[in-house]
């Protein structure tokens, strides 16, 4: 057993047994669903469909129907793609980096940080699809011998890279996710009393009994795929950057992009995690295993992420300047003075002065404020990706092609209906899914939980 | 052949570990231990040798690697050199770079699923198989060693008994299998 210093605040509060971890992750599976799932997953259905409506009217019209023109070719589709994607960055930056680190407190939140990783990943991942327009060839994508002769895809092309980088990041995040699942869904197996659920969880378990050995190899299996995992988290985000980096559009021409964007991705990736769990550990009644100190280490996160995101909005406002190409610096003062100047603004409000008032431990300590950040930063998130893309074309080099960007309908209505879906994923794990690594927590609750560190025996040495 | 298995129940880990160090010590082999979570150190106690798991992805990864390497060379410089921009691709280094990202994801994809599947075969954990665990509550609080007397031909039942009684447990199962 490791012990910690007697100063670190207990991980676990309350007096908790091995047992008491079961059941209080267990119970919310086990028992009815409160009335309040159902009228959020019945909303969260009702958006996700118009969502999915709006896609088949897409597909089968075109994407003429999206608000796009001659100059201004790219807009919400890859600005809601790169905000999806950069969401779905804090799940496995939590699970695998975090496991390097020997960071127990992500016990806590890794399982649901994941599965929002994977939910936000799919939602990510429909843009470019549809985009395609003809979404029924999408498998054109990936190098497969075809009928056109020696005809492949462009290895040189960014856009290539993600589709190499998203499905190595989703597949892998996916087994990384359910390979820590198999112990817990077999302990619900086998407390399962009805059927159907025995039935069902026993499947999914996939007959894990808990053996020394494969304990031994599951620790090993973890460590590496966490060793996988977090250089393709940084990855992942800087070839998305590339996609924008590697062209020769003023204000995306920019070598400062790949780090900028994945500090970006997990300070969007974290507040995420917190508006979800923040409503979560209250609904569920698993106050005890992620309290205030976690939240607080989050909002750390988020601090250090935020300050990283406005350096770089700064460095690129000077660089911009300093490189003394004009095409360049007009990219710039037209983001901050321009037609467009509203979402310039709400994004440096939103990134870089908000995630700064975590600097005060009062403030990074309430749950109410860090709620309110989490979601203020999610906005100032998509409207960074909104500035960077739209701003960035809306003016090119000719002025008699000078544009604006105005979404349309289905625009709007395919983004919201993601946000649907993706809560609609989210309800559904929580009411079937051990939403806490269960039997992870039960391996810190001597070394980390309340009862245990504040006994006597605790620091007498064995 | 006829054997007798004995399930011994502890509902602490750490116990359970300083009971399976004191039988070892009388020269009992363990042959299993069940538990909810890993028990640090239990694995040389009872002669668990280390997987060799992380080797296996290692060479998943090469393996990767080499497929990504061979598959780009062949299609951005044998099958179809494309001439972007007046530049175009004579040779696999000149064009190394842009290979980079995929070269990286791809080995990342083979070593993970790779790893993953051989993971879920070498444990036979696959979707559909049954549990093996001797008791459903060692997958929530309770922790219990296999102890197999044929295995153990040593010791009698008897003294077996005596000296588990005397180490002390919380539960003993004892089971005849054929």
């Amino acid at each position: 057993m490791q012990k910690e210093a007697a100063i670190r605040e207990p991980l676990i509060l309350g007096h908790k047994t091995y047992h008491d971890v079961t059941e209080d992750v267990c119970r919310p599976i086990e028992d009815k669903a409160p009335k309040m799932w159902y009228i959020l997953f019945g909303i969260a259905l009702v958006i996700g469909l118009y969502g999915v409506g709006s896609i088949m009217y897409l597909l089968g019209t075109g994407i003429g129907v999206w608000g796009l023109n001659k100059t201004i070719g790219w807009a919400w589709d890859i600005t809601n793609f790169v905000w999806w994607v950069g969401i779905g960055h804090a799940g496995t930056l939590i699970s695998a980096v975090l496991l390097l680190f020997r960071q127990k407190w992500r016990m806590a939140i890794n399982r649901s940080a994941e599965a929002m990783t994977i939910f936000a990943v799919f939602m990510a991942g429909t843009f470019p699809l549809i985009h395609m327009g003809r979404l029924w060839v999408g498998y054109w994508v990936m190098p497969i011998p075809n009928q056109f002769g020696s005809l492949w895809v462009n290895f040189n092309s960014p856009l290539l890279w993600d589709v190499f980088a998203i499905s190595t990041y989703l597949s892998v995040s996916l087994v990384f996710w359910y390979i820590g699942l198999i112990p817990d869904f077999a302990t619900i197996r086998d407390r399962a009393k009805k059927p159907l659920a025995k039935k069902m969880y026993s499947i999914l378990s996939f007959g894990w009994s808990g053996r020394a050995k494969h304990w031994n190899r599951f620790e090993l299996v973890s460590l590496v795929l966490a060793g996988l995992a977090t250089p393709l988290v940084f990855s992942v985000h800087s070839i998305v950057s590339f996609d924008f980096a590697t062209s020769v559009i003023p204000g995306w021409h920019t070598t400062i992009f790949p780090p900028y964007f994945v500090a970006g991705a997990v300070f969007s990736g974290f507040a995420m995690v917190q508006t979800l769990l923040l409503i979560m550990r209250k609904a569920m009644g698993l106050e005890a295993y992620i309290h205030t100190k976690h939240v607080e280490y989050m909002n750390i996160v988020i601090m250090v992420t935020g300050s990283i995101v406005g350096t770089a909005y700064i460095t690129e406002l000077f660089i911009s300047w300093y490189s003394g190409v004009e095409y360049e610096s007009y990219a710039f003062i037209n983001r901050a003075t321009g037609p467009y100047w509203w979402a310039y603004w709400s994004m440096m409000t939103c990134n870089v002065v908000s995630p700064q008032l975590m600097w005060f431990r009062p403030l990074r300590r309430s749950l109410l404020f860090t709620f309110f950040i989490s979601i203020v930063v999610n906005i100032g998130m998509w409207f960074e990706r909104y500035v960077i893309i739209v701003t960035s074309i809306h003016r090119d080099y000719i002025p008699a092609a000078w544009s604006m960007h105005f979404p349309s309908h289905i625009d709007i209505a395919v983004y919201i209906g993601t946000i649907g879906l993706f809560f609609v994923f989210f309800l559904l794990f929580a009411r079937f899914f051990p939403v806490l690594a269960l039997n992870e927590v039960k391996t810190i609750l001597k070394g980390s939980g309340q009862s245990y560190k504040e006994s006597p025996d605790y620091h007498k040495h064995h | 052949m006829s054997d007798k298995v004995l399930y011994v129940m502890y509902d602490d880990d750490e116990v359970l570990k300083n009971s399976a160090k004191k039988l070892v010590a009388n020269g009992i082999k363990i042959s299993e231990v069940f538990s909810p979570f890993p028990i640090h150190g239990i694995d040389p106690i009872i002669g668990v040798k280390n997987t060799r798991l992380g080797i296996m992805a290692f060479l998943y990864g090469l393996t990767g690697l080499t497929l990504a390497t061979v598959g780009m060379r062949f299609f951005m410089i044998v099958d179809w050199p494309m001439n972007i921009g007046g530049k175009p691709n004579f040779s696999y280094l000149e064009n190394m770079l842009a290979f980079v990202p995929i070269s990286f994801e791809f080995t990342v994809m083979c070593a993970a699923h790779g790893m993953a599947i051989t993971y879920l075969l070498r444990n036979k954990t696959l979707p559909g198989m049954p549990a093996q665990n001797p008791d459903p509550r060692t997958t929530d609080d309770k922790f219990v060693m296999e102890i197999r007397l044929s295995e153990n031909q040593k010791v009698t039942e008897a003294e077996l008994d005596g000296m588990l009684q005397e180490i002390g447990y919380l539960e003993l199962d004892k089971k005849e299998i054929k």
